[in-house]
């Protein structure tokens, strides 16, 4: 059948890659080039999503397309499995609904100079992350890999020319490259341990230790620079908030997804992966989850908020996927079922809500016209439905009940709780280490919910402030694409039973010992009970409601807030998102280190004066950028052998010849 | 059989919640001589707000009137969850402890918007604090689990509760769960606003916690607060209670008698520590809560041992 086939993906792959071009030869100006390439990224989008979604309720998991390349012995091949469709879902959805919502959201009219270049990348971002999924051999992995950054390093320096996007668009590249590298050095390990390029061999067994080792520390840091695990995260805050809101979406929703595709595959290489693999998974996790969102409460920008969020988030799935891997090399069934299931459905449900909060941020930077949370308030009056969109992400990615996050979280918590109810006296440092990660992630859950009460109720709730009375809902093309992503967080987090099935077989085929995963899945964690729960609780609170407004006898009067006797509260005098999070962030100055400058009250009687704290980014602006800096200064000590005269380098080439000649 | 203690479960978790707080109110007195309210107090106080009309303030939206709900029936559900004397909850499955604790995280998200949703600063300030404190009480409540699950060898709240006492009556690691209770304990306190976190009769707005968070809820919405409240006292105390009472007799009525005084003991038990101390600082509440994760964390690795 064709359209199950890699053909169809390749298909819908090149309709995404195309849907850029018709606009290249339009007028700047006009927005038939946006609604052509619209079309065509839906057509391809339709197209990928029901080859995808086939793959992964087929029993056949596997399926190769073979092209001989230019290059002897080098073929180019596409490969379809039920890992890639799983991946591959997001990546339609989000980037169908992206550009829907880009229609309105950076119309060709308002941003005649760059759409037409925005436009064309995004789609060849969405094409390479499709490639990089399908990649059945290092050598198109690679090509789709760079293109990837490409597009992207061009997508985030669009907005403004101004400094701070240019540099947070070449750190991005820089440090995309050196993951790159370190997946240069992966792929070449793999070639010369099989002997091809092909990709994702079944198994490696029989290296030497020495060699797994290579393979885990290249794979980690390049996949995990992807990912954004801390302290790799670096490039991610920056990256995130500068680029326009959609493509932030996409960035976030769908392409950090790509580093955890990389370290699943890393842990299918072998059978028995030694043990320390996971639990170094699990521990770089568990650091992602508490620091990355540790920062985005103490942050300030709402766009880099949810960018550290995404940390966090990937924290949790890396938590998961290291349970998963100790599972694997002791043999234990339960930890593998459950630590895959919960960071396999967090990928998914990060791909609905991430995405739904960064078009919310879009929404409000577009109409406040500014990013900064202490600058906004009351936004709930003016733009009720964006209201309720971001407070449905800011629920679900807390991980409350009961909503998608909580779902996979759920999953998480019982595959690390599950490592006590074992009694194997001999693995007990694991069983430790592992069920250690369960108050970690309750640290996680309290904090992220600080962070999002302070970004949806300082936002949101409250007296207007800023432009928040000239703010207004936007259109339908922008509140349809967030609706379908709140409606589906709703569904997986109330129907999750529905996924059993395909969590199942994606574990058989990640681990195929486990030949009945989904059986085991629905033993270790009832989720019919959760959508249990969740109804009462929703009924419960309905009958509630609804009983206390028919009771309600007397009159409901109106005044002003009660502000200890004031008798005119302004909007000035309102908690902002800074005051909302100074216990949590004076809790953790000695990881944030905040740079505080105290107002200078000296006289009797104080005229105007400002107070400011700021926090920078940790590892960038405390690790990498002096580290750079210092190797700058060392490496320029050599810079006399650029004679920048022709001759000079011919001599060096002379030379270097001479010396392999007489070498070898 | 199930019937009848589901319903028995039912009556005790709707009806008790306020006598708890009467209870305290009445030894906090009684330590200091007074006569002090009577016991049903918090009922009459209920019936009398229910039957009054509502003050909105004019910055609100419909999520100050949900809150107050949404908390009462996340509080409810967790209520449903944990078992109230020697039986099984009327809900219970495997994993239920993690949904008993974030269904606590609902009711503290509600609560905050609700409180920033008026737009005063001092509602601000206590919502602040009060998300805060919970970064360091949801630590130390997991790290009981973690204890619980490890002894009981179940992911539900029921067999945590009631399998140590039932299984291995004679081997029970004592002092790892007193220190766990120890731990719990502290957590009820931060909890529910009690002193030395918090003083639930405090006047002064700039010091409150839970308190400054419902400075503008009036009537009705004031009653669910104040009852959602009591409810979450009774819940978390329900927990501390069989921590430190795990075993049973094994008649169901005696068990259940004793589960209702125990309760009753607890809340005299907090009455007593607010008597006896003063508010602590609020900058050595992170200490403290620490302290009651660490109490947690070795009763845990007392029982790995």
């Amino acid at each position: 059948m064709w359209i199950s086939s890699p053909m169809a993906l390749v298909t819908a792959t090149a309709f995404w890659a195309a849907s850029g071009v018709p606009a290249l030869f339009l007028p700047r100006r006009s927005s038939a080039g946006q609604l052509a390439g619209t079309g065509l990224a839906l057509i391809g989008s339709y197209i990928g999503l029901v080859a995808a979604a086939i793959r992964l309720f087929s029993t056949n998991p596997v399926e190769d397309l073979r092209w001989a390349g230019p290059i002897r012995n080098v073929a180019c091949v596409l490969r379809l499995d039920a890992l890639t469709a799983f991946f591959m879902l997001p990546v339609f959805l989000i980037g169908a609904l992206i550009s829907v919502y880009a229609l309105e959201y950076w119309p060709r009219q308002r941003h005649p100079r760059s759409s037409r270049k925005s436009q064309f990348c995004f789609g060849l971002m969405i094409a390479a992350m499709a490639t990089v999924l399908l990649a059945g051999d290092a050598i198109t992995f690679l090509i789709a890999w760079e293109t990837l950054t490409l597009a992207v390093f061009l997508l985030v320096g669009d907005e403004q020319n101004a400094a701070p996007t240019r540099r947070a668009a070449w750190v991005f590249l820089a440090s995309s490259h050196f993951g790159a590298l370190c997946l240069f050095g992966f792929f070449a390990l793999l070639r010369s341990t099989t002997g091809s390029f092909d990709l994702w061999p079944a198994s490696l067994e029989g290296i030497s230790p020495n060699t797994a080792t290579a393979f885990f520390a290249l794979g980690a840091i390049g996949f995990g620079l992807k990912a954004g695990l801390m302290p790799l995260h670096f490039w991610l805050p920056g990256a995130h908030s500068s680029a326009p809101s959609h493509i932030s979406a996409v960035m976030s929703g769908i392409m950090l997804n790509l580093g955890i595709y990389g370290l699943l595959r890393l842990g299918m290489l072998l059978a028995h992966p030694p043990a320390w693999w996971g639990a170094t998974l699990l521990g770089i996790g568990g650091i992602s989850a508490v620091f990355g969102i540790v920062l985005a409460a103490a942050e300030g920008d709402f766009k880099r908020l949810l960018a550290y969020s995404s940390v966090e988030n990937i924290g949790i799935i890396a938590v998961g996927v290291g349970l998963a891997l100790i599972g694997k090399s002791l043999d234990r069934p339960a930890w593998i079922v459950l630590g895959l299931a919960g960071a396999l459905l967090h990928v998914w449900n990060h791909s609905l809500f991430k995405p739904l909060l960064f078009m919310g941020a879009g929404n409000i930077a577009h109409a406040a016209r500014t990013r900064q949370i202490d600058t906004l308030g009351g936004l709930g009056k003016t733009m009720p439905r964006t209201a309720a969109l971001v407070g449905i992400g800011a629920l679900a990615i807390c991980g409350l009940p009961p909503l998608n996050g909580f779902v996979s979280e759920w999953l998480i918590y019982l595959g690390l709780l599950h490592t006590l109810t074992e009694s194997d006296p001999g693995k007990w440092t694991w069983t430790t280490w592992a069920a250690g990660a369960a108050p970690a992630l309750a640290l996680v859950g309290a904090i992220s919910l600080v962070t999002f009460v302070k970004f949806f109720g300082t936002v949101f709730c409250g007296q207007p402030r800023g432009r928040a009375a000239k703010c207004v809902d936007p259109p339908a093309a922008i509140l349809g694409p967030m609706n379908i992503l709140a409606a589906a967080s709703i569904l997986i987090g109330l129907f999750p039973l529905a996924l059993v099935g395909i969590l199942g077989r994606m574990i058989t085929w990640w681990s195929p010992a486990n030949t009945d995963a989904g059986e085991l899945l629905g033993r270790l964690a009832p989720l019919g009970w959760l959508t249990a729960m969740g109804l009462i609780l929703v009924a419960v609170v309905a009958g509630v409601l609804i009983s206390l407004i028919r009771y309600q006898r007397e009159p409901v009067l109106e005044n002003i807030t009660w502000d200890c006797g004031f008798a005119r509260p302004t909007s000035r005098m309102q908690y902002i998102g800074s005051s909302f999070s100074q216990m949590l962030e004076e809790l953790f100055a000695w990881f944030l280190r905040p740079r505080i400058e105290l107002p200078r009250l000296y006289t009797l009687f104080v005229g105007p004066t400002t107070f400011r704290t700021q926090v920078s980014e940790p590892v960038l602006d405390r690790g990498v950028m002096p580290a750079l800096r210092s190797a700058e200064n060392a490496i320029g000590r050599a810079r006399f052998i650029q004679r920048g005269s022709i001759q000079a380098y011919l001599l060096y080439i002379l030379g270097v010849l001479l010396f392999l000649l007489l070498w070898k | 059989m199930f019937i009848l203690t589901d319903f028995l479960h039912m009556i005790l978790l709707v009806a008790m919640p306020p006598l708890l707080l009467g209870v305290i109110n009445k030894t906090k007195a009684r330590l200091v001589g007074r006569v002090g309210p009577p016991v049903l107090q918090p009922y009459y106080d209920l019936a009398r707000l229910m039957g009054k009309g509502m003050v909105m303030s004019t910055t609100t939206s419909w999520i100050f009137t949900v809150g107050p709900v949404v908390t009462l029936g996340a509080v409810l559900m967790a209520g449903m969850l944990v078992p109230l004397g020697r039986f099984d909850a009327p809900l219970e499955f495997t994993g239920d402890v993690v949904l008993f604790a974030y269904l606590f995280g609902v009711a503290r998200f509600f609560t905050a918007a609700a409180a920033l949703d008026t737009g005063s600063s001092l509602e601000g300030m206590g919502a602040s604090r009060d998300v805060t404190l919970a970064c360091f009480s949801e630590p130390a409540i997991f790290l009981a689990f973690l204890a619980l699950v490890k002894l009981s060898g179940s992911l539900s709240l029921t067999r945590m509760l009631l399998g140590p006492g039932a299984a291995s009556a004679g081997h029970l690691p004592i002092a790892a769960l007193m220190l766990v209770a120890a731990g719990l304990f502290i957590v009820l306190l931060a909890e529910n606003g009690r002193i030395p976190v918090d003083d639930p009769g405090g006047h002064l707005e700039l010091a409150m916690i839970h308190e400054a968070t419902v400075l503008d809820h009036s009537g009705p919405l004031l009653a669910v607060i104040l009852y959602a409240a009591a409810m979450k006292l009774m819940v978390i105390s329900a927990l501390v209670l069989h921590v430190v009472l795990p075993v049973a007799t094994g008649w169901l009525l005696l068990d259940w008698l004793i589960f209702v005084a125990g309760m009753l003991a607890v809340a005299a038990g907090v009455g007593v520590v607010e008597s006896v101390m003063a508010r602590l600082q609020m900058r050595h509440l992170p200490t403290m809560l620490l302290g009651a994760c660490l109490l947690c964390g070795f009763g845990f690795l007392l029982i790995l041992r």
